[in-house]
């Protein structure tokens, strides 16, 4: 009792003549100093090789969960060995916190992911996979409902959420895609110039920018910053309001989600796109400009370059990818939102999926249509 | 209650049960609600209060049994006719579920936009006057975050009154409201029932609330998995016999759920 105003605990251990083991502790048992004892003691108690322990706990001053811990710690260690632990001089106070704090060896957590096979694990990855699949494809059939319903019936869209979510999704998307797209054709044109140097065949990198922005660096920028913008919003959107109970208040109305909520960001996003294709395509090949200006090319033969190397069909080719990219962005975004499950992490995990799974089916699509327009001769 | 039981429910839950997955949650529930009266279903957390109303609303379908609004069984209509079934009743929920992207005003003019053809000008007037008859009139243009816990929940009514529906379920009436506000709530249910005649059905488990707006509780438990009491809550508390929902009524713990040294 001499040390209350001690703030740190102190271990010893003796044998005592019965051939038990006794574990003194002094001072303060709190959560600030156990952690210093923990091991110590519990190393103690299991080196004892199944002898009587006695814990003398006259001298502590203090004791609080942590402290309490320790001691459930030790007595369940030595229940394993089928010995006893006897606790000698606690506080009545603390002796109290400790009959409080049941002799069940607490329950190891029953984590689902532990414990598992490799097996196992492949097998439910391909379940959660193919039942994606499965929601994907009904998602795309309710969809495609909607939209024709919406094509027959046009005064069923909601054309004034449309326009709003058409600002945020193109308007609002222009400075940083005419930033991405400046420096991409900015960069490429640095990039050939060094080579195409050699062969003296600058003028042929109005080509090269011309042909590689409008065929697929224009429409893929766009695509991914739309998914990386407006595909994380809208599951944000979606998925907050799944939260909120908004959706099922709207299937309670009998407003249904799909008409009601997705089909004006498809049409807005879908209406977008390929304009800021378009603006892409522009910005990029200005940047392509600024760099053979510098390299003394006066700007009317790096216009006329472009315009020898690019057809319309490299430029309908890029709008019709940019076209799908749209439907396919939107679309994912939202039906990430709609299958939000509950609380606010779900909503992120939602934002996430929705701009990976964009990005991936981007890429994909995009190898799919370089294949058609080869053998198209686009 | 005697007056009632002549009358044709409007509302008829028969040998329901709920279920998600494997984990049966109800089982076996069958009560009628009758024209009129205020509904409310009680229990402790996790009893399937809220389950309960979301199946009877037709968000969920019934592992087996049938809920029948105006005779018409919810889950088993599509179509026009569930459109029209939906209509006929209105939902508040918990959280309010206010539209987020629009005014208090819009939110009420949704479903008159949607399901009628009346002109701007009389969509306007009548989500004005729900606004009024729930004291909300001078903050219609505000949106939903801008409003207070209780002037949500009383918008979502407003909201849920906007086709004049024959029942009105509500989730969690006064859930997280102080006691003033959540007797407000308590006397608008009242009004609107009286001057209205709408049907009400209400998940609650506050105890002044029910004593104050029902006319008949069922209890739900979680261990039975369906329901342990039924009648005028006055009543129940007074003489039934099942200490659980004595438990309840009084607020007393008895049996295994007492802890042990805490006298002290």
């Amino acid at each position: 009792m001499a040390s209350t105003s001690q703030t740190s605990v102190d271990l010893r251990t003796e044998g005592s003549r019965d051939g038990s083991l006794r574990l003194i502790f002094t001072g303060q048992l709190d959560a600030a100093t156990t952690g210093t004892v923990w091991r110590r003691a519990a190393t103690a108690v299991t080196q004892a090789n199944a002898k009587d322990v006695v814990v003398d706990a006259s001298a502590i001053d203090y004791c609080d969960g942590a402290g309490i811990a320790l001691l459930v710690h030790l007595r369940n260690l030595q229940d394993k060995t089928g010995r006893r632990l006897q606790i000698d001089g606690l506080r009545p106070e603390f002796a109290s916190l400790l009959d409080d704090s049941v002799p069940e060896t607490p329950a190891e957590p029953t984590s689902k992911r532990s414990r598992r096979g490799l097996v196992e694990e492949i097998g439910e990855g391909v379940v959660e996979i193919w039942r994606d699949i499965q929601i994907l494809v009904s998602f795309v059939g309710e969809l495609s409902v909607a939209l024709v319903r919406a094509a027959i019936h046009p005064r069923s869209i909601r054309w004034r959420d449309a326009a709003a979510i058409a600002e945020v999704v193109g308007v609002n998307a222009l400075p940083i895609v005419a930033l991405i797209s400046f420096l991409m054709g900015l960069i490429m044109a640095f990039q050939a110039a060094v080579p195409l140097r050699q062969f003296g065949a600058e003028l042929f990198i109005a080509n090269l920018v011309g042909l590689s922005i409008l065929r697929e660096l224009g429409p893929l920028m766009t695509a991914i910053v739309l998914a990386g913008r407006s595909g994380s919003a809208f599951a944000a959107e979606l998925g907050t309001m799944k939260v909120r109970e908004e959706i099922d208040a709207l299937k309670t109305m009998g407003l249904d989600p799909v008409r009601f909520l997705i089909v004006p960001r498809i049409v807005a996003a879908v209406a977008m796109t390929p304009l800021l294709t378009v603006f892409a395509d522009f910005v990029g090949l200005l940047g392509g400009a600024v760099v053979m200006r510098s390299l003394g090319f006066p700007l009317i033969t790096y216009f006329h370059q472009v315009q020898y190397a690019v057809s319309y069909g490299s430029l309908i080719g890029g709008l019709v990818k940019a076209f799908v990219f749209g439907i396919l962005v939107a679309g994912i975004g939202c039906q990430r939102g709609l299958q939000t499950k509950t609380g606010a992490t779900a909503v992120g995990e939602s934002t996430t999926s929705a701009v990976v799974s964009g990005i991936i089916l981007i890429a994909i699509t995009d190898g799919i249509f370089s294949v058609i327009y080869y053998y198209l001769g686009v | 209650m005697s007056v009632e039981a002549k009358q044709e429910p409007i509302i008829q839950v028969e040998h329901f049960k709920a279920a998600y997955d494997d984990q049966v949650i109800l089982d076996q529930v069958n009560f009628e609600v009758y024209p009129g009266e205020v509904f409310a279903i009680l229990g402790g957390s996790g009893c399937g209060k809220s389950t309960l109303l979301k199946h009877m609303i037709g968000l969920y379908k019934p592992a087996a049994g049938r809920i029948l609004i105006n005779g018409q069984d919810i889950a088993g209509v599509s179509g026009d006719e569930r459109l029209k079934l939906l209509q006929k009743f209105g939902v508040m929920y918990q959280s309010g579920a206010l539209f987020g992207s629009m005014t208090l005003l819009e939110n009420i003019a949704l479903p008159l936009e949607e399901f009628t053809n009346l002109p701007p000008e009389a969509i306007r007037l009548i989500a004005g006057m729900k606004l009024e008859r729930v004291g909300l009139s001078g903050v219609a243009g505000r949106m939903p975050a801008e409003l207070s816990g209780g002037m949500q929940k009383r918008g979502a009514i407003a909201r849920a009154m906007a086709l004049d529906p024959r029942i009105l379920f509500l989730d969690e009436l006064s859930a997280g409201l102080d006691p003033v506000t959540s007797a407000e709530l308590d006397q608008l249910v009242l009004s609107l029932s009286k001057s209205l005649r709408i049907t009400f059905v209400i998940v609650t488990h506050e105890l002044p609330s029910i004593f104050t707006i029902a006319d008949r509780v069922i209890m739900l438990d979680k261990q039975e998995k369906g329901i342990i009491a039924m009648g005028d809550p006055h009543e129940l508390r007074d003489h039934s016999p099942d200490p659980r929902v004595k438990q309840f009524f009084t607020r007393q713990i008895v049996g295994n759920l007492a802890a042990p040294g805490t006298s002290g």
